[in-house]
């Protein structure tokens, strides 16, 4: 099939960018969306213009590197999958996709669909973690039974992946199911619980000082995240905070 | 704890109590409003009630009145600051594909409320707090008379038919915002009964219930004039 | 003498580590401050070392080119990690974890190390639970295990199909708290170029940020290299796009001896190919196989007619069809090692019978397991003689409770429903084996340089067990290296830091960027994919399942052919500095084509078949195990260890004697 894209080309973080029309021919149905874009890459290459940046690395969805805002929505039209994961035959002969990338005051564009999602990583360093020295020297790992509907549910909560997409479909550019399925995860594990006041605190703070916005609870996160991050652990993060400062 | 209103987390916690309170009060509101549909009496009763005693006028009536201004002003707060946290909006945003445009757009619903609210202190709220405490008449008489001039006014004030179709407007939209509004609060409070089926059929009921009730009241009154 | 020196501690085997512990020299924490370790790569391995040895109390600088540490691509490990914790009373020890892994490398790992790896293997789970890693549990609150290829006990953990990711992201956070605490300085975003030696020992790298195209210079004390395997040598793999053998290939360049790079595994159930366009492939959890039943049909007509659409694999009968590894090997059926797995589709589609479009596919069948388990329900929910839709859909149900997740990434995938139509699975490069060759302390031959992981040699001989990477990952980086790391850092208590500013970091940071400018200033035509799918292509023709001297020898010069025209064609677009993907993939598609080559000749030289690596001259000719892989213990029970000489042609071999004192050494079979 043949493609029209419309895709943000920025230089930098520096630079103002805008919106640049490509044409890609002879797309197979069975190209992932990536691949597609490799096509158009290879293209610009050899006709000695600069290709598209854009982050990806596994391309089997599990990274969560691969960042890219599909016509109006994050990862694309399809559900439970990253952009990596999409493939072509979502899409039509003739089509125009408009391609831009996750769009926040905290994740700022560093070149063309590539941004910066450190802010993700000053979140967790506040307290996303336990404090259990790595010596290997902790008690056996059998000697607290954990229920099995706990421990289901937190690795329910676990299974985020860092994308950024709750944050860039978010009207809000809320970061609060990303903070929420942390706090979820150890919220519901007992080895979480010593520091769980001060977890929620801590993360919460940097959430709000990194500039992310508030949730509305449009539940435009849970539908758009690959991992199907439920909207319940935003519930439970509230919960702990509250909880946290009750105390 | 002031640290605690002062966070993401926080100010939603706010903003669903408020919302809890203001909901409160729409129920009573309804119910004393619902009874000049049947008993010119005892609507007259309970708005003398409402309006006379001291509890509810010194104490509730504050207490309302600064629910209703910080839950807008905090809307507007929170409203602002999300607008601040994306710069740049998108080129093509499809927001349909993954929220209600009741819950994207919940500012606009809010304010169209709030140029309702205006509109209906004007008609109400301030003659009455005029006759009240300005000119001291706390009796409740039309003047002259042994008659309460409660359903008086609220049948006269909807004799304009400009009115009746503003506020079954303004209901439409207050409809709108409790749609969202109502199971949101409960997940704002950290609770996710908002999302079971059964909570959220009531609220359901409850957002189109209340609106409903008062579109009622306000047509009614306007072909029902004697 | 050779000039490998193992250091392996001399008595019983079991003993090893402890008494070598007891005995090794240590770093007062005091001392600890004034020391910087350098770590390059946060995976597993790195992750949990960088971790570890900032606890400690060391100065951590940790490297990643991803824009996170938790992107490493040990993320994407699904099935699980073996430990010897014998939770399900099966007769599992530390001995047969060793002996197991022993066996399944094909006799051609270290004893020493691997029963060390076993003997830590415990603490790891001990120590992932700890830090909130949700394994998965059984109704009583314990963990629960599942059983994995080539092994008769349970000892796999996991937590669901996300094993690797759970695992890493419990390295992450324990990284994060060293972060918050100042102890690890993290450069995500950052690509090691090169080290840098200063009197011989490893005192630094030169660091390209990824953002702006900076060129830096880090000092330290030791370097450590947990940059991962090399699979991307094929181009298509199921590494990460940006998986490279860049660090570690640099450091064989600078004298660090690289060990057995022919081992390769390439795993049996990976989604076919479907095009040229083709970026990577995906793998699926080899649980498949204990399900599902693999086949091609028998004859070449049917073959011809699903190609072309004319039939459908459902429309063959049960005598059209031609299940090969249960013809093959009745005893274990479809359940052989992953290595015969791979080659018994490789003959069969060599000979034809592939049945996609591309002809490298062989189908992966679940209606039997449906069945079964549908009648099995139907039995235990009482329901008299039950109709075929009822056995269906009873039988679906408990497949996707195994195996929803990989049938829903399958569909999305190819688009067919497996439930419905057998899947279509090909083998594909998934672990490198090799890696650089480091002795018991996990040092390399430059002192001071230490590599971990998948990045280097040691533990899984010719072939890996599955679950053992994660494994092998966590005890390097948790249990092992922040021990050894010690010994050596003993005498450096008193160096203090190590300048930046000599003359050796203005050497190297030159090499650097002279290569840089390199490629910002050729004037060539093609682009850097061009030359890294050609070597992809002879790797995996010449290099790939099975292998023969004549195209070993061809590949050599292939492979030499395409490094020359790449070194006058390459086209690198944008600028130096600036975020520059294309510059990136220049300088590890250039190490590649070295490493490939040595690759080549390491497989040349190895003249017998052992775990992932076939050679054709060297299989069983007659009796029942006629066609099979022939090790040949006599000659070459051996590591291979090779010296940098320049051209990867020229490279000098040294022989690591293996010594197999704990185990008696056996001809693998499974017929």
């Amino acid at each position: 099939m043949n493609l029209t894209l419309k895709i943000w080309r920025q230089k930098d973080s520096n630079t103002k960018g805008q919106m640049v029309d490509y044409k890609v021919t002879d797309i197979s149905e069975h190209m992932s969306f990536l691949e597609m874009m490799d096509v158009l890459n290879e293209q610009l290459v050899n006709s000695g213009e600069e290709p598209v940046a854009f982050d990806h690395d596994c391309r089997e969805g599990i990274c969560g590197m691969c960042s890219m805002y599909i016509n109006g929505e994050a990862h694309g039209p399809d559900r439970g999958i990253t952009t990596c994961q999409l493939h072509m035959r979502m899409f039509k002969d003739g089509d125009t996709i408009t391609i831009e990338p996750w769009r926040a005051k905290a994740f700022p564009v560093i070149k063309d669909l590539v941004v910066d999602r450190t802010a993700f990583e000053r979140i967790q360093q506040a307290g996303g973690y336990i404090s259990v020295n790595t010596s290997g020297n902790t008690q056996d790992a059998n000697a607290i039974p954990i229920s099995k509907h706990a421990a289901d549910e937190a690795m329910d909560a676990a299974a985020c992946i860092g994308c950024g997409a709750c944050v860039a479909t978010c009207k809000n550019s809320s970061a609060m199911l990303f903070v929420g399925a942390k706090v979820s995860q150890y919220a519901l594990l007992p080895q979480g619980q010593i520091e769980a006041a001060d977890r929620v605190r801590n993360m919460v703070e940097q959430m709000d000082a990194e500039g992310f916005g508030n949730c509305t609870n449009t539940g435009a996160c849970e539908v758009e995240c690959p991992k199907g991050i439920s909207l319940d652990t935003i519930a439970r993060m509230n919960r702990e905070l509250m909880k946290a400062n009750l105390k | 704890m002031s640290g605690f209103f002062k966070s993401s987390i926080g100010r939603k916690v706010a903003m669903a109590l408020s919302a809890f309170f203001l909901m409160f009060f729409l129920i009573i509101h309804l119910a004393v409003n619902i009874t000049s549909l049947f008993s010119v009496e005892l609507f007259n009763q309970l708005s003398h009630f409402m309006g006379t005693n001291p509890l509810i006028q010194l104490a509730l009536q504050p207490v309302l009145i600064f629910g209703v201004v910080f839950h807008f002003v905090m809307g507007f707060v929170l409203e602002i600051k999300n607008k601040k946290a994306r710069q740049i909006s998108y080129a093509k945003n499809n927001g349909a594909a993954n929220s209600t445009w009741i819950s994207r757009n919940m500012i606009y619903s809010g304010l169209v409320i709030l140029a309702f609210l205006v509109l209906h202190f004007i008609d109400f709220w301030f003659p009455e707090m005029k006759v009240k405490y300005i000119e001291g008449d706390m009796t409740g008489m039309i003047a002259g008379t042994q008659e309460f001039r409660y359903f008086d006014e609220l049948q006269h004030k909807f004799l304009e038919p400009w009115r009746v179709g503003a506020y079954v407007l303004a209901f439409v939209f207050l409809a709108l915002h409790l749609l969202h509004g109502f199971t949101s609060a409960f997940q704002s409070m950290g609770s996710t009964a908002g999302r079971k089926k059964a909570l959220q059929n009531f609220g359901k009921i409850y957002a189109y219930a209340i609106p409903l009730g008062f579109i009622v009241i306000a047509v009614w009154h306007h072909f029902n004039h004697l | 003498m050779s000039v490998l020196n193992s250091k392996v501690p001399k008595g019983p085997i079991k003993d090893k580590w402890t008494t070598y512990k007891d005995k090794i020299n240590l770093v007062n924490p005091a001392n600890k401050r004034h020391i910087d370790i350098i770590v390059v790569g946060t995976g597993l391995a790195g992750g949990s070392a960088a971790a570890t040895l900032a606890e400690l109390g060391y100065n951590v600088k940790a490297f990643c080119y991803q824009d996170s540490p938790r992107r490493a691509h040990s993320i994407a490990a699904q099935g699980g990690i073996n430990a010897a914790k014998n939770y399900q009373g099966d007769g599992d020890s530390t001995y047969r974890l060793f002996y197991d892994t022993v066996k399944g490398g094909d006799y051609r790992s270290r004893e020493a190390n691997v029963y060390r790896l076993a003997e830590v293997s415990t603490n790891i789970i001990d120590q992932c639970v700890a830090q909130g890693v949700p394994f998965a549990r059984d109704y009583g609150g314990l963990l629960d295990n599942r059983s994995f290829g080539g092994v008769l006990v349970s000892r796999t953990f996991y937590a669901k199909g996300q094993t690797g990711q759970q695992l890493l992201l419990g390295a992450y956070s324990a990284m994060n708290r060293q972060i918050a605490r100042g102890k690890i300085q993290m450069y995500n975003r950052h690509e090691m170029l090169d080290v840098v030696k200063v009197d011989g020992k490893a005192r630094g790298i030169i660091a390209r940020d990824l953002i702006t195209g900076k060129i830096e210079r880090h000092s330290a004390h030791a370097v450590v290299i947990a940059s991962g395997g090399y699979g991307n040598v094929y181009f298509l793999s199921t590494n990460a796009m940006g998986s490279n053998a860049t660090a570690a290939w640099k450091i064989h360049k600078k004298g660090a001896f690289f060990a057995n790079p022919c081992y390769t595994q390439i795993h049996p159930t990976c989604i076919p190919r479907s095009g040229d366009y083709q970026s990577k492939l995906t793998l699926m959890s080899e649980s498949l196989r204990n399900d599902g039943r693999i086949w091609v049909p028998k004859n070449m007509d049917d073959v011809m007619a699903i190609r072309e659409g004319r039939k459908k694999p459902t429309d063959l009968s049960e005598d059209e069809r031609d299940y090969y590894l249960e013809r093959r090997y009745p005893a274990f059926g479809n359940l052989v090692p992953r290595d015969v797995a791979s080659r018994a589709a490789k003959e069969r589609c060599d000979a034809g019978y592939g049945v996609n479009a591309t002809g490298e596919a062989v189908y992966l069948d679940f209606a039997a397991a449906i069945e079964r388990y549908g009648k099995e329900q139907a039995k235990i929910h009482h329901i008299e003689n039950p109709s075929k839709a009822k056995i269906t859909e009873l039988g679906e149900a408990i497949v996707e409770a195994k195996y929803g997740n990989l049938f829903q990434m399958y569909e999305k995938i190819v688009d067919q429903n497996p439930y419905k139509t057998p899947m279509m699975i090909y083998p594909a490069v998934h672990y490198t084996m090799g890696g650089v060759w480091v002795d018991y302390n996990l040092m390399t031959t430059i002192p001071g340089c230490y590599c971990i992981g998948e990045a280097n040699f040691s533990d899984h001989g010719a072939n890996r067990l599955g679950a053992s990477a994660l494994m092998q990952g966590l005890a390097d980086g948790y249990f092992v290296l922040p021990y050894t790391i010690g010994d050596y850092l003993s005498d450096d208590i008193r160096t203090g830091p190590i300048p930046t500013d000599s003359k050796e970091f203005d050497d190297v940071e030159k090499e650097v960027k002279d290569r840089i400018d390199f490629f910002m200033n050729n004037k060539g035509t093609k682009s850097v994919d061009y030359f890294h799918k050609k070597l992809g292509g002879i790797m995996w023709d010449k290099v790939g399942m099975s292998r023969n001297a004549t195209g070993l020898k061809e590949a050599m010069v292939e492979i030499k052919a395409i490094r020359e025209e790449f070194w006058k064609e390459v086209k690198v677009p944008g600028g130096a500095n600036e975020m520059n993907p294309e510059l990136e993939k220049a300088g590890r598609v250039a190490d590649f084509l070295e490493l490939g080559e040595l690759f080549a000749k390491d497989a040349l030289t190895r003249e017998e078949s052992c775990g992932g690596h076939f050679r054709e001259e060297s299989a069983e000719e007659d009796g029942p195990q006629k066609g099979e892989a022939k090790r040949n213990d006599k000659d070459f029970a051996f590591v291979s260890a090779w010296e940098y000489k320049g051209e990867p042609a020229d490279a000098v071999l040294h022989k690591e004697e293996l010594e197999f004192k704990d185990i008696e050494l056996k001809q693998r079979s499974y017929k």
